[in-house]
């Protein structure tokens, strides 16, 4: 299976990029890993004139933590997350979703950014990146805007992003509250994309209550989903196992999976349900474990 | 002096180390090409001049073809030409018969009866300008309504698939029947309690890693046909190719190279192997042809497929007295079972399995629907892997229904040791076995009742855990010949047994490896019969002008039957040793004595000639009036079939809140009879299982109502990685067969018969008690989530 | 457009079409048999190489990728005659039964141990899961790098002694 033809280019500075996206508009696409592009390409279910590799670009890999922020290079693989130990403790559910996606050969090409961009409705770097509360750094040559997550996600493999525009940095708020965060994905197998999954963030106050939690779903909608009504039924509250029960049914209700080969919609849901039930459990104790 | 007895010993065992006779973990002698990446498969052979094929294939599971335009495909350079169904009609090719004896449409003519089939194919300069012309070509589809199960296809007043098949008035393909219908009925009229089951066996498919293709190297001036192909069975292919296109059979030369593995799938025909060798003809150019997975998925031999139901008739003392099965199969668009000609179900009749029943009858008819043909046996032995699930998932219901442990349900109804040679109710003479060992030995190794504590004080606690057991029976090793044939070509088959002047030896085999080692095991029977060292035995295989005709590899039946057949021809090259070491000694040929590659007369075993001595005095110094050379052929017909059999064990925990099934322990007690390479066959049990887990826990063919295939790549065609592949714990009986050479019984597939039930057993262990009997495979999360919500369990 | 890259430390400089994707570029354009096609859809492994020393997927990669990159196949495994440790490894313990699966599991075994050199069974598991095999049931291979584990840290010894 091959790709229909196309014209390459790999330029080696972000500036060239953006003019040639600029020119090309909706003819070209951006190539970072190519793991869901390439095989999009041999399918033929993509088949753009131009591919713009923004490999050779320099600036846009690496994790560091500036002013408050947990910054990412859109262009950082899944596998330097998985590998970046320095975030246990801040960012939970970032080190525990990384080697969930896909498998280990894949993690090795594949990129933060490009998982964003690309906005499957079962890609897992979606409900963590709504977890966290991250905002995107995309680039055109007109300029430069921030989208946070929420809202960034508009449908399966549609954003807020333009065609000219290329992301270049993923930015995390990180406070200086107590926090705990997993990530809970069932999969049928290695490799497999998430049937349900969902991504877990709480912040806890000095007073031991909750000061904020964030919670994405995964699979179980049209893109990756906020639970923010759960998410409003934990600010400020004890975290007691009844308050995380009605949190989680709260999820379950934001849930708007689909009935398919991997089960009924009742049964997302329903898994939706628990893996929060149990995700905030996990990231509370995590929560409650850690220095301030 | 004292003898050093440790020395003698661990001299012995160099010994034996040396000459990698049975029993000899024998590290594979094919090994080293493939670990420097010099596996040599078919889509790694090139020929000058070569040009690719791409097949295009319906979007339709039933739909009339009103026309074909190729005129943009042939536009495009590079493009040689695009084949139709209107085209190999001229040349009379546009349908091939099947290995059941039914017909399939090479390239579609009239109609398109599944998705996936082939309508035409672009044979071009290179693969990629052969798939931008593909996508050009314009089909022009009248659909028609699809039937996708064969329920459908049978109901009153259904569409008629075959339509075009001359008095083919419905989707019915056969009906056929064993055992005894009136004593079975009797059984059941004085049963104390009768236990019932009815469950679905799931369409799966073989997915050998290498998907199938050929090169077609059709000579036009010479008229040679070279085709190397992924074929089990080469040279029933060549025959079969000689009938189907038409061409000369000694200008036919099948290559089947190394295989990525096959399971079946690598048996049948395939349309693209036929276009591909008759374009080579028409173009007089080389033409490849590779599947890619899909095509493989959704094209090509699926297996299983099976509807079932039936009971067993149990008395007052919870004895098995009588077994009643139904059993309806979907087989596709064309009926093209790869199985014995005589039997439509296969060896399906095999249901008793290791259960001493009286009485049994079997009903087994199968249906035409807009999927697919196939039935290859999946790592099976025609049909054996449907038969054992039932009976082992059946023995599961009897004992809960009975409120025994299902150990003790299966030790009361084993055919016993002594009962052997046994004749089945249905029909088959087990040839040997001894079923409570294996199950003593596997109920040791998993600690059985420790575990059932466990599970008890789990269940106290609302934990879901659950142990299944499986004992199954195979059958294995077709033929014999006069019963068993596969399009009229008996099932014997053959070795070629070659020793060279210099006492190496090259033996050349009817059967195909597709990783099965078979240059090393055979090698070692060698070994063992006529005591040149393994390592000097040269095997060949795959291909049809330098090997002798056979069968082929499927349904465990190498060992059993090529590996007889090694045997015998190794012992008839052994007693003709014996008349040149007569010669040589100047003695009668009654006194010669023969152990372990060394000739002496009797009564001074000191003076010996060794095999080499005699192969080279075959060439050399050869008796009067006996024919020079050390070489000899055997064409070897079973008397019977081998009965392997075991017992599997599973341990399994169950999430409540989300339905996953983590499988905690496996434990395999096999009994394949005479092990030749232990670590060999231990491989291959290691494989078997893997793949009847996949069979139980995720692999999956389906089919929405329209008849789109679901399971079509592996992205939903789920294969078990290392990660949720169980650690398997290996035990063994040996119970040799009596009738073979050697003892030996195959293997290849027990393990993939047995294990199913197994696991699926484990399951419903753990839920039984909440009343829940059935879930049919394969057994994914969300089935089980929605039956323990059914009975109100949640988390 | 033409692509430059070292392939078992031999610089190649090709031209190719930019969709060519780079398992065919080995197979087709190098001649190179060793990396095997299982899938489209980047599921199966077959085809994993070592880029700059971290498995991949080639058929999940476009040739022109490649430029000014490392690539090793299973023909650059044995140096000199010398079988790596991996190769031993597969074959003392059975872990290949058909082939197909083995040049890619080989090198995945190969980077794996090379990260982690006493990995266990688990993490060997978990990091072979991106490579399907078809015949084996994986308890060989994962006895196989295990071995070729043993045997690189017995070599680190007996350099250290
Ligand atoms: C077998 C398999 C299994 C997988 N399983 C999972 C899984 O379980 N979970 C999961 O989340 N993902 C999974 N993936 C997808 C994988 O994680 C991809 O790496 C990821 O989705 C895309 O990242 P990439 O860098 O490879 O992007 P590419 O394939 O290069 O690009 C993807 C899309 O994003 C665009 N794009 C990429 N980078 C940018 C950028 N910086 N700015 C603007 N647009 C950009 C591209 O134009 C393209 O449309 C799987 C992929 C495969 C092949
Ligand atoms: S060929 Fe299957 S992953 Fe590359
Ligand atoms: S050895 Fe056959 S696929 Fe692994």
């Amino acid at each position: 299976m091959f790709p229909a033809a196309f014209d390459y280019i790999a330029p080696g500075a972000l500036d060239e990029v953006l003019s040639l996206l600029g020119q090309h508009g909706d003819d070209a696409k951006v190539l970072a890993g190519g793991q869901s592009l390439i095989p999009l390409l041999k399918l033929r279910f993509a088949a753009p004139v131009i591919v713009v590799d923004i490999g050779r670009v320099e600036g846009l890999e690496g994790i560091r933590r500036e002013n408050g922020h947990v910054r990412i290079g859109a262009r950082t693989r899944h596998r330097d997350v998985e590998s970046a130990t320095e975030l246990r403790g801040t960012l939970d559910v970032l080190l525990d979703a990384a080697p969930l996606i896909s498998d280990p050969l894949i993690r090795n090409m594949g990129t933060v950014g490009g998982s964003v961009c690309h906005a499957d409705p079962a890609g897992d770097w979606g409900a963590v990146m709504l977890a966290v509360g991250a905002e995107f750094v995309v680039k055109s040559a007109g300029g430069e805007r921030v989208l946070p997550a929420a809202g960034f996600f508009e449908g399966p493999f549609t954003t807020g992003l333009h065609a000219d525009e290329v992301m270049t940095e993923i930015r995390i708020p990180v406070g200086s509250g107590r926090s705990g965060g997993t990530y809970l994905k069932l999969e049928r197998k290695v490799g497999d994309f998430a049937s349900v999954a969902a991504a877990v963030h709480v912040v806890l106050g000095d007073d031991g209550r909750i000061a904020t939690a964030g919670i994405g779903l995964c699979a179980v909608g049209a893109h990756s989903i906020k639970a923010t009504a759960a998410e409003a039924a934990l600010a400020g509250q004890e975290p007691t196992d009844a308050v995380i029960a009605e949190a989680a049914r709260l999820a379950g209700e934001a849930a708007e999976p689909k009935a398919d080969i991997r089960g009924s919609a009742e049964y997302k849901r329903d898994v939706a349900r628990v893996f929060v039930q149990r995700g905030l459990h996990t990231a509370i104790n995590r929560a409650q474990g850690a220095a301030a | 002096m004292a003898v050093d007895t440790t020395e003698a010993a661990a001299a012995a065992e160099a010994a034996r180390q040396a000459m990698g006779g049975i029993g000899v973990s024998l590290a594979r002698k094919e090994d080293a090409r493939f670990i420097h990446g010099q596996g040599h498969y078919v889509d790694d052979v090139v020929l000058p001049g070569m040009l690719h094929m791409v097949i295009v294939r319906s979007p339709h599971a039933h739909a009339r073809i009103k026309g074909i335009d190729s005129s943009a495909a042939m536009a495009i350079p590079g493009v040689v030409a695009v084949v139709t169904g209107e085209l190999l009609a001229q040349h009379k090719l546009a349908w091939m018969p099947t290995l059941s004896g039914d017909t399939q449409a090479v390239l579609a003519t009239d109609k398109v009866r599944f998705q996936g089939q082939e309508v035409a194919c672009v044979i071009a300069e290179t693969k990629y300008i052969a798939e931008d012309a593909a996508q050009l070509v314009s089909v022009d589809y009248e659909p028609l309504q699809a039937i996708t199960t064969p329920q459908q296809a049978i109901a009153p007043g259904a569409i008629v698939i075959r339509d075009e098949k001359e008095g083919q008035t419905d989707n019915k393909i056969y009906h056929w029947e064993a055992g005894d219908k009136d004593a079975t009925d009797a059984a059941f009229a004085r049963a104390a309690k009768v236990v019932s089951l009815e469950t679905f066996y799931p369409r799966c498919h073989p997915s050998p890693l290498e998907t199938c293709g050929c090169v077609a190297d059709l000579n036009p001036v010479t008229g040679n046909a070279t085709i190397y192909m992924t074929s089990q069975a080469p040279h029933a292919h060549r025959t079969l190719f000689a009938i189907v296109a038409g061409l000369p059979e000694e200008k036919i030369r099948i290559i089947s190279p190394d295989l990525g593995g096959g399971f079946g799938n690598k048996v049948p025909i395939y349309p693209g192997y036929v276009v591909a060798t008759a374009a080579s003809l028409l173009i007089g150019r080389p033409v490849k042809w590779i599947e890619d997975r899909t095509d493989n998925l959704i094209s090509t031999g699926f297996a299983r497929d099976y509807y079932m139901d039936g009971s067993v008739a149990i008395d007052e003392n919870g004895k098995f007295i009588g077994l009643r099965v139904n059993l309806l199969s979907d087989n596709g668009a064309f009926f093209a079972d790869a199985q014995p000609s005589k039997f439509k179900a296969g060896l399906f009749h095999i249901v008793t399995g290791s259960y001493d029943i009286p009485a049994a009858h079997i009903v087994a008819n199968g249906a035409y629907t807009n999927k697919a043909p196939g039935g290859v046996a999946y790592r099976c032995s025609f049909r054996v892997t449907e038969a054992s699930y039932f009976i082992e998932r059946l023995v599961e219901s009897a004992a809960v229904e009975l409120g025994q442990d299902p150990v003790t349900t299966r030790l009361n109804n084993f055919i016993q040791p002594e009962a052997f040679p046994y004749k089945s109710a249905s029909g088959f003479e087990y040839d040997s076995g001894n079923y409570p060992a294996a199950m003593k030995v596997a109920l040791d190794m998993l600690g059985y009742d420790e575990l059932r504590k466990e599970q008890a004080e789990k269940r106290a606690k609302g934990e879901l855990m659950g142990i299944g057991v499986a004992s199954f029976t195979e059958v294995v090793g077709a033929g014999k010949g006069k019963d068993y044939d596969i399009a009229g070509l008996r099932m014997f088959d053959s070795a070629e047994l070659r020793v060279h002047p210099t006492g190496k030896a090259i033996l050349k085999l009817g059967v195909m490896s597709q990783g099965q080692g078979h240059e090393t095991t055979f090698a070692q029977i060698v070994a063992e019969e006529l005591g040149i060292p393994a390592s000097d035995v040269e095997v060949r295989e795959g291909d049809t002008d330098n090997t002798p005709f056979g069968l082929g590899t499927y349904a465990s039946r190498s060992t059993p039957v090529g590996g007889a057949a090694t045997a015998v021809v190794a012992r008839k090259l052994r007693d003709k040793g014996k008349i040149i070491a007569a010669h040589l000694f100047e003695a009668d040929v009654a006194d010669i004595e023969f152990a372990k590659g060394k000739y002496n007369v009797k009564g001074s075993p000191d003076n010996v000639k060794t095999i080499q001595d005699i192969a080279f005095a075959a060439y050399t110094n050869i008796p009067d009036g006996i024919e020079a050379g050390l070489e000899g052929v055997t064409y070897y017909d079973p008397p019977n079939m081998t009965f392997p059999f075991g017992t599997y064990l599973v341990v399994v925990d169950i999430d409540k809140g989300t339905g996953q099934v983590k499988v905690r322990r496996m434990v395999a007690v096999d009994d394949c009879g005479v092990r030749i390479n232990p670590m060999i066959v231990e491989g291959q049990i290691h494989g078997g299982l893997t793949e009847g887990f996949g069979i139980a826990f995720m692999e999956l063919i389906t089919f929405d109502d329209e008849g789109n295939c679901i399971g079509s790549n592996f992205m939903d065609y789920l294969i078990p990685t290392a990660w949720e592949t169980p650690r398997f714990e290996l035990g063994q009986t040996v119970t040799p067969s009596p009738h073979h050479p050697i003892g030996a019984k195959g293997v290849g597939e027990s393990a993939t018969v047995g294990s199913p039930a197994a696991y699926v057993n484990a399951v419903i262990d753990a839920l039984s008690h909440l009343g829940i009997t059935n879930i049919d495979m394969p057994i994914t999360s969300d089935k089980v989530w929605a039956a323990l919500r059914s009975k109100g369990v949640t988390e | 457009m033409k692509v430059t890259f070292e392939i078992n430390g031999t610089e190649k400089s090709v031209d190719v079409e930019p969709r060519t994707l780079v398992v065919d570029l080995i197979r087709t354009k190098l001649g190179m048999t060793g990396t095997h096609i299982g899938c489209d859809t980047s599921n199966c492994g077959a085809c994993t190489v070592l880029l700059d020393g971290r498995p991949v997927k080639s058929c999940t990669l476009l040739a022109p990728m490649l430029d000014g990159k490392k690539v090793t196949t299973v023909e650059g495994l044995a140096a000199g005659g010398k079988l790596d440790a991996i190769q031993v490894g597969f074959h003392a313990e059975h872990g290949l039964q058909c082939g197909f699966c083995t040049p890619g599991m080989m090198l995945v075994g190969k980077a794996l141990i090379e990260a982690n050199p006493h990995p266990t069974e688990d993490e060997i598991r978990w990091g072979i899961s991106g490579n399907i095999c078809r015949c084996t049931g994986y308890m060989n291979i994962v006895k196989a790098i295990q071995h070729a584990a043993a045997a690189n840290a017995a070599e680190n010894t007996a350099g250290v002694a």
